[in-house]
């Protein structure tokens, strides 16, 4: 039989970074000293499989550190290891580590075997120290005797009797007689006593049982791993060899833990009953289960795989079921048309209008997926820079649920981490400093996900000291950004720390991130066609909100006409638009024209004249504006028609041209002519620059 | 012409041997031609969508079955006189290499005229004509009849001449955008 396992790997690869994602998070959730049992079996179940996978897969390096990983947390499990802090930490490196080793044989890179072993290492000291520990407790309690002996014992006595079906299970006890024979030297006595007469005896049935005496530095493990398929399937005792002779041998519980047992602690009871007074526990494990789904590497390796729920699938073939329904209806009145038919015709059409927004609709819903994919990594990232800063943090994760899109979420993640990172390092306080300020000791950090209009929020809020607006304002000064006498609202000065090269570790502190500057978050956040802003309020923190569109591939657009050529505004840009009054225009220089707007003066951009062409009416009374907001400013754009809104499909100048400097795409109009779509965030940048360098020629 | 004709015409074992059909077009009384196996296909002259703050002869994009394609007017890249577009004039459209992606690129012309096998032996080097007027983009000369046809290397004349200029020195209105947006 030859089956290219290669073709297994992906799914094995994807299943273990959920094992992965799914470990590190419940990790986070165990409550130090105070485990909740059920947490723990999530966590040895995970671990459980990547090494069932990858022993199957040859990742033999992979199976073994597991093993020894799975082996720490079933002492946990099993309550013979409470849960601190160090053996949760050990572990969350552990998880570190294997995600190195899994990423190198996804890659078929050579892994770090010197950083593995030395992981393993710390494992194994973990797990040989408790025994140690438990040594010394042997003089004061003799019952631990037998089981801290147990690992180190020189050699075993196993009483093992197959029950009669074990064959029938595809065991084969001389198989796994001679794996122990390999493992040091041994001796074994056959017990036939259960063997029937020969004329009753069937062959297919297992009469036999051994009593083998095995001597050697064997660990506990290696013979749990023998005997681990046939768990419930056969009598198991097994006994150290110098075990002393009163005590009694170790039974296995038959067909419910799979290791021979140490005996229980009373940790165990204390366990179950910490899973019923924590409520809250299986509402935050669904979560995070939902949440652990592979995405982290998305950015890796692009063009990755979606994870779609069947129902939206479902969803979709209902939804061209219709269309199809629609379709042969549509042929039907094609085929032989009578005027008669035109209002049932009609009716067909507006049903594919229907179909086609829903099948839209339902398509860019697969791309959807919710932001726990972003947010799941930062209660580890929160709680490993607080513990290494010496801060308490709480973080806050509020609407997880929020959906956007796969590009947005992938590229959304790294400026997330940065803001994170900031916000822990320069936002929030050391406890000591927090108390003086009479605020609680434990800073909270929230990111917080949220729809707003066709835009989705999201802020990264901490309860920190804020913003130093004088020293912001001293650098920029320094700088020459803003003028010696200048005055400049806060906000503008917060907005400063996005310019490049201002660097925020020179403002606040010396710890600056990992090179990427928050003129890189902003950026990247452009790119998405998204902004950022922040407000902040001294002595009480500050939020980073980011403003992004749900999607990328379509947009609401307002269609406008200047002279012949028509153009697209996104929607969301737009905050109104207007016949004008002469009479709240005013110009500025014989230059700048101005449109009183309730109580705000907004800059009027002829957009004829940025765009070179030749507009239907110069005089502004005849035309129209559209108010659009960009860049958390105001400004007007003339335009000679309104013409209508639709959804449009952005399409890219790029592909067969270049960027246009002023334009975000273009895209098909419904007659079959291009329109292009309107960049307006750039027009009014490079209007300010513009406006800026006249004003300097001047 | 459709683009499976054109493909027939042409084939690659020819064009090793530097033997190659050509379609010829004509733009006033200058006839040129293009490697046939680079024509995706000839279409009549529509008006296409103005693009802001471009050079003159790019006159904009036109969908081509959903792509948005840009439109150059060879006769004002070449300095002809201007003329006025009539029931001949058509636009091919080419497949353009540019390092590794290939663009597909429209470009208006008077005519098309016919197709041309035009051996090694025949083309000729494009001469040197000093700086007046770069060759850059002329691959060579074939003396068809009595006619001098113009080979163009139309990878050279698109991306040096036509759509790599615009970056440099054409785009100024909003060449500002750009500047902030690497500075910011």
């Amino acid at each position: 039989m030859s089956i290219d396992m290669a073709q297994f790997h992906e799914v094995f690869f994807e299943e273990s970074f959920e094992g992965l994602e799914t470990m590190e998070s419940e990790l986070l959730n165990l409550d130090i000293g105070d485990a909740d049992a059920e947490v723990v079996n999530t966590i040895f179940r995970a671990a459980h499989s990547i090494k069932g996978g990858s022993g199957t897969f040859g990742f033999d390096s992979i199976a073994s550190f597991t093993h020894v990983m799975e082996t720490l947390l079933d002492e946990m499990r099993d309550g013979r290891r409470g849960v601190e802090r160090e053996t949760v930490d050990l572990l969350l490196a552990s998880v570190d580590r294997l995600r190195d080793m899994l990423e190198a044989a996804r890659d078929g890179e050579p892994e770090d075997a010197a950083q593995v072993a030395e992981t393993q290492a710390k494992l194994e000291a973990m797990l040989a120290g408790e025994s140690a520990a438990a040594d010394t407790a042997t003089a004061v309690e003799p019952v631990d005797a037998e089981a801290a002996t147990i690992p180190l014992s020189t050699g075993w006595l196993i009483r093992f009797a197959p029950f009669p079906h074990m064959l029938q299970t595809g065991n084969e006890p001389v198989r796994m007689l001679r794996e122990l024979e390999s493992l040091g030297s041994y001796s074994v006595e056959v017990d036939t006593s259960k063997l029937p007469a020969f004329e009753s005896l069937d062959p297919e049935e297992c009469f036999l049982a051994w009593d083998i005496r095995l001597e050697g530095d064997i660990s506990c493990n290696d013979l749990d791993e023998i005997f681990d398929w046939v768990d419930g399937d056969c009598e198991l005792e097994i006994s150290p060899l110098d075990a002393p002779a009163e005590a009694e041998p170790v039974v296995e519980a038959l067909a419910a833990a799979k290791t021979p047992a140490a005996p229980a602690p009373a940790e165990i009871p204390e366990a179950s009953t910490a899973a019923v007074e924590n409520p809250k526990e299986p509402e935050r494990r669904q979560q995070n289960r939902r949440a652990a789904k592979p995405d982290r590497r998305g950015a890796k390796k692009e063009g990755g795989s979606i994870r779609v729920g069947t129902d939206k699938v479902d969803a979709l073939i209902n939804l061209v079921g219709e269309l199809v329904i629609t379709q042969s209806m549509l042929t039907h009145f094609g085929e032989d048309f009578k005027m008669s038919e035109l209002e049932k015709l009609r009716e067909g059409l507006q049903q594919l209008t229907a179909n086609t927004r829903e099948l839209q609709e339902s398509v860019m819903q697969i791309r959807m997926l919710p932001i726990s994919f972003s947010f799941q990594r930062f209660p580890r990232l929160v709680r490993d820079m607080s513990h290494k800063m010496g801060k308490k943090v709480e973080l806050q994760l509020l609407g997880e649920t929020t959906e956007l899109d796969k590009t947005v979420l992938e590229k959304i993640g790294d400026p997330l981490v940065h803001l994170v990172r900031n916000s822990l390092d320069h936002g929030l306080e050391t406890p000591e400093i927090r108390l003086a300020a009479g605020k609680s000791e434990t800073g909270v950090l929230t990111l917080n996900a949220f729809h707003a209009g066709g835009n989705i929020v999201i802020e990264v809020s901490d309860d920190g000291a804020g913003l130093d607006r004088d020293r912001i304002l001293g650098k920029a000064r320094e700088r020459g950004l803003v003028g010696v006498d200048e005055e400049i609202s806060d906000e503008r000065i917060y907005n400063l720390i996005f310019q490049a090269g201002f660097s925020t570790a020179a403002v606040v502190s010396d710890v600056s991130g990992r090179g990427v500057g928050m003129d890189v978050v902003r950026r990247n956040i452009k790119e998405l066609g998204g902004h950022v802003d922040i407000r902040s309020t001294p002595g009480q923190g500050s939020t980073l909100s980011i403003r992004l569109p749900l999607t990328l591939a379509i947009l609401d657009g307002q269609l406008v006409r200047v002279g012949s050529e028509t153009y697209i505004i996104s929607l969301l840009s737009v905050v109104q638009s207007l016949q004008i009054e002469m009479k709240d225009v005013s110009g500025i220089g014989g230059q700048a024209e101005l449109y009183k707007l309730r109580d705000e003066y907004i800059p009027i951009i002829r957009l004829h004249e940025s765009l070179g062409i030749e507009p239907e009416h110069r005089d502004l009374a005849h035309g129209l504006l559209v108010v659009v907001e960009a860049e958390r400013r105001r400004i007007g754009l003339f335009v000679d028609e309104l013409l209508g809104q639709q959804q449009v499909v952005i399409k890219s100048l790029e592909d067969n041209y270049q960027q246009i400097a002023g334009m975000a795409g273009a895209t098909v109009l419904g007659d079959g002519t291009i329109a292009l779509i309107l960049d307006v965030p750039g027009i009014v940048n490079s209007w300010s620059e513009k406006s800026a360098l006249e004003n300097e020629v001047a | 012409m459709s683009e499976a004709q054109a493909q027939s015409l042409g084939s690659e074992a020819e064009m090793a041997m530097g033997n190659g059909q050509y379609l010829t077009f004509l733009l006033g009384k200058e006839e040129y031609g293009v490697e046939i196996l680079r024509v995706h296909g000839i279409q009549g002259w529509e008006p296409a969508t103005e693009i802001p703050n471009t050079p003159p002869f790019v006159l904009g994009v036109i969908n081509l079955r959903g792509a948005v394609v840009p439109i150059v007017d060879l006769r004002k890249r070449f300095g002809l006189p201007d003329f006025d577009f009539g029931p001949t004039t058509v636009v091919i459209v080419v497949k353009v290499m540019d390092e590794d992606r290939e663009r597909t690129v429209g470009i208006v012309v008077d005519a098309v005229s016919d197709v041309h096998t035009v051996t090694e032996k025949e083309r000729q080097p494009p001469p040197d004509l000093g700086s007046t007027i770069g060759t850059d983009f002329i691959s060579g000369l074939v003396t068809v009849g009595d006619k001098m046809l113009i080979l163009l290397d139309i990878d050279r004349l698109i991306n040096g001449g036509l759509l790599g200029s615009l970056g440099d020195n054409e785009v100024s209105a909003y060449a500002g955008s750009e500047n902030e947006e690497e500075t910011s």
